[in-house]
């Protein structure tokens, strides 16, 4: 039976009727069509799919879209302001913190919470908060690298 | 996923209503909900407990703490109370899943789902906490009674833990290089009545606790009085990612590093 869900996505209030068992980032990219939100490997681990959820980073493949009914959503189309990157994503850029960008918006979500909560992460607590963040590509060193860069500018 | 009916429910006795034959209570779903994507259970509704704000927060009591069932493992890692308390504990947390996980995954639904390789079963029957539920106080040392077994009653749902304060304690993990889990994690609590040492990852029924090594250890609280002390391999798992053997070995390693690092 189909359910109603709302919830304020990226500042919007957003609605839609969907089945129960609806994951959160189905209906983030399905339903609401923000495809920055990525799905890797669907089973709680490689956080490409890492969004806010009131404030705190989650994998939006292991929560249901019923369960964040009500909640504060922030997703990676969100971050930028008025065309303008975030300083968190620049540092990505800057540092080449990334190749084939599929695990790009996690970890910039993820960066984002840990800044929140350590202005000034080291090197080692960049590398054990990325423990659920997988990247094939880079080998993490330049994400490290961006991560700290974008905590400084954010400062 | 199998599809099932959602219902988010506003207070405990509420969620025990609901939560009759098929239906399944999901706290922060970490596991629960892989579990349905793998179509490994099929509910036929979930009753969620995210919306019931008592069942959140952590009270520092007569010494050691309380925390909620909902109370995620960020917010026991970070606590100031639990810090202070049963720093052991905090540690304990700070090493479960990774950060987006830590931020879901609750105290009460790793202790009401008795995985096997959870880490949180392990500081409980060490510490010798309560598990507090909507009906009555169980010992720790009753509630985990097999594989994803525990003393819990249909209707019966946790709603907080106790955990009396150690003299000194420690955790330590060895990790599955993949999954992460505790292949073996061992949680070694110096109390009053005398050292409790508890197993996770390892034992075929889940969490157990090591006997021998408490009798040792309540003479002499250090590494070497752990030496010769042969662990039986009989009892434990053994699967693709370690032996029974090497359980045990491992077992004898992490309670050495556990009560060198106890504090």
């Amino acid at each position: 039976m189909p359910t109603t869900v709302s919830m304020t996505v990226n500042g919007k209030k957003v609605s839609g009727s969907i089945e129960p068992r609806t994951l959160l980032v189905q209906f983030i990219r399905e339903t609401l069509g923000l495809t920055g939100t990525h799905v890797g490997c669907d089973t709680s681990q490689c956080g490409s799919c890492v969004v806010h959820v009131d404030g705190k980073s989650v994998k939006s493949c292991t929560i249901l879209a019923a369960q964040a009914e009500g909640s504060d959503v922030l997703t990676i189309e969100g971050v930028a302001k008025d065309g303008k990157l975030h300083p968190m994503q620049e540092a990505f850029r800057e540092n080449h913190g990334l190749q084939c960008g599929f695990c790009t918006p996690g970890m910039v979500m993820s960066a984002l919470d840990l800044v929140k909560n350590n202005k000034n992460p080291s090197e080692q607590q960049i590398r054990d908060w990325l423990e659920g963040n997988i990247c094939r590509c880079t080998g993490y060193h330049n994400i490290v690298k961006a991560i700290a860069a974008g905590a400084k500018a954010m400062a | 996923m199998y599809n099932f009916e959602y219902q988010k429910a506003g207070s405990v006795a509420d969620a025990a209503k609901a939560a009759t034959g098929e239906a399944k209570i999901v706290a922060g779903g970490m596991t629960l909900i892989p579990t349905l994507k793998l179509r490994l259970a099929s509910p036929s509704k979930l009753v969620d407990l995210g919306g019931i704000k008592d069942l959140v927060g952590i009270k520092a009591e007569g010494g050691g703490v309380t925390i909620g069932a909902m109370t995620t493992h960020a917010a026991v890692a970070n606590s100031a109370e639990v810090k202070k308390a049963i720093p052991a504990l905090a540690d304990l947390a700070e090493g479960i899943g990774d950060p987006a996980v830590r931020n879901r995954g609750t105290i009460g639904g790793s202790v009401a789902n008795n995985d096997p390789a959870a880490d949180y079963p392990a500081a409980c029957v060490a510490l010798g906490a309560t598990i507090v539920t909507n009906k009555r106080k169980i010992a720790a040392d009753d509630f985990f009674t097999g594989l994803f077994e525990t003393a819990l009653q249909e209707g019966e749902i946790v709603t907080s833990i106790s955990f009396p304060a150690p003299e000194k304690a420690a955790y330590q993990k060895f990790r599955n290089p993949a999954s992460r889990y505790a292949l073996v994690g061992v949680f070694v609590a110096k109390t009053k009545a005398g050292v409790r040492v508890a197993v996770t990852g390892a034992g075929e029924g889940g969490v157990f606790r090591k006997k021998s090594f408490e009798d040792a250890l309540s003479k002499n609280f250090s590494a070497a009085a752990l030496d010769g002390i042969k662990v039986d391999a009989k009892g434990l798992n053994s699967d693709i990612h370690a032996s029974a053997d090497y359980r045990a070995h491992i077992i004898s390693v992490m309670a050495k590093r556990a009560v060198a690092a106890a504090k």
